[in-house]
């Protein structure tokens, strides 16, 4: 978590606080999605792990209940 | 000030998921294996009906997980880690909409933000494409049916962050009170022609072929070939409470998102109110 707004290869040492803020924003919101497609979305209508139905089922319940299409 | 804000979601968001788990596990599981008790035996009865008819049967799905770790572990961890998703984005709104959306006392925005979440990620999704116990929902349309809810559930994100940018540039004119009912009443005019728009699940071209002319992918009755009731269409009363406890778990996750996230919110953007300074917390970025 406290990684994600470092970064030390910037060749200016100078942080706008602007800046920061938005990768602490933008670093939660992808995140935020990524679970959201896992929980939601992922081994049903389109899977990155192939055929895996691992996730899918392990969360099945849950993904009834969230409302989002399943099966 | 970003960071706390998030890390305060993701807090709130925990809680949140767990709250949900446990409202899930006592009201929503046996609703969950009403509906898997109503597959095992449908299916039992068309195999039945297919072995009388000299069909071939394929054989039985093997479970990855057993029913007692998806009705327990399963749901603990979605609905946790869903909570955590959405606390997170809750942050990130909330960041966004800090001094931008007119002025509002911090936890009232912040229970603004969580009522927002609810009714555009969830709510609005729902009434169109409303949330299905296990046995409903065929498998050949999953892939529409999975991007049919996603663009629902865009449109009705990208609606309401609209909404509220029609409410900013009305109010001037209008006043907060007539504005905000206007933003409210093109939100509801703008999602409900998308959902006019989308399709019935039953009216998706692999079921209207199978099925005919049904608005929903809800079982019908069991019918053998001389046109006889051999098992029932999928039970209403467990179709109800699903849904019923479906909206509760997500009402309960929202409120608590915003029940917690709000007061540490208000402590953070508040640090001079003496009698709750727990830590340093200057106010940056």
């Amino acid at each position: 978590m406290t990684s994600i707004p470092v970064s030390t290869a910037r060749p200016t040492p100078v942080v706008l606080p602007a800046t920061k803020a938005a990768l602490w924003l933008v670093g939660t919101v992808i995140i935020g999605l990524a679970l959201y497609y896992f929980i939601g979305i992922d081994q049903g209508a389109t899977s990155v792990f192939g055929s895996d139905m691992h996730i899918h089922e392990f969360i099945h319940d849950a993904r009834h209940l969230l409302g989002f299409p399943c099966h | 000030m970003a960071k706390q804000l998030v890390l305060r979601g993701l807090l709130a968001g925990a809680i949140a998921g767990l709250l949900a788990f446990v409202f899930a596990r006592i009201f929503a599981e046996p609703q969950i294996q009403a509906g898997i008790d109503y597959e095992s035996g449908r299916d039992a009865a068309q195999t039945a009906l297919d072995k009388a008819a000299g069909m071939p049967t394929g054989p039985a799905g093997t479970d990855i997980f057993s029913r007692t770790i998806q009705a327990t572990l399963g749901i603990g961890v979605g609905m946790i880690l869903f909570g955590i998703a959405m606390g997170a984005l809750v942050a990130v709104t909330y960041a966004v909409c800090l001094g931008r959306v007119g002025n509002l006392r911090p936890r009232t925005l912040a229970l603004l933000v969580a009522a927002g979440g609810f009714v555009s990620l969830y709510l609005v999704p729902f009434v169109k494409y409303p949330a299905n116990p296990p046995s409903i929902g065929h498998p050949d349309t999953i892939t529409e049916r999975g991007g049919l809810y996603l663009l629902m559930v865009l449109c009705s994100v990208v609606f309401l962050v609209l909404a509220v940018w029609l409410g900013q540039r009305l109010q001037a004119r209008w006043g907060n009170w007539n504005a905000s009912l206007l933003a409210g009443a093109a939100f509801m005019v703008a999602t409900g022609i998308v959902m006019a728009m989308l399709p019935s699940l039953g009216h998706l071209a692999t079921n209207a072929q199978q099925f005919g002319d049904r608005a929903t992918e809800t079982p019908l009755p069991l019918i053998n070939a001389s046109g006889a009731i051999v098992y029932p269409g999928f039970p209403a009363d467990v179709l109800f409470d699903f849904r019923l406890y479906s909206v509760a778990a997500q009402l309960i996750l929202w409120g608590t998102i915003g029940l917690v996230f709000a007061p540490q919110a208000e402590r953070l953007l508040r640090p001079s109110r003496p009698a709750v300074v727990v830590g340093q917390n200057p106010v940056r970025g």
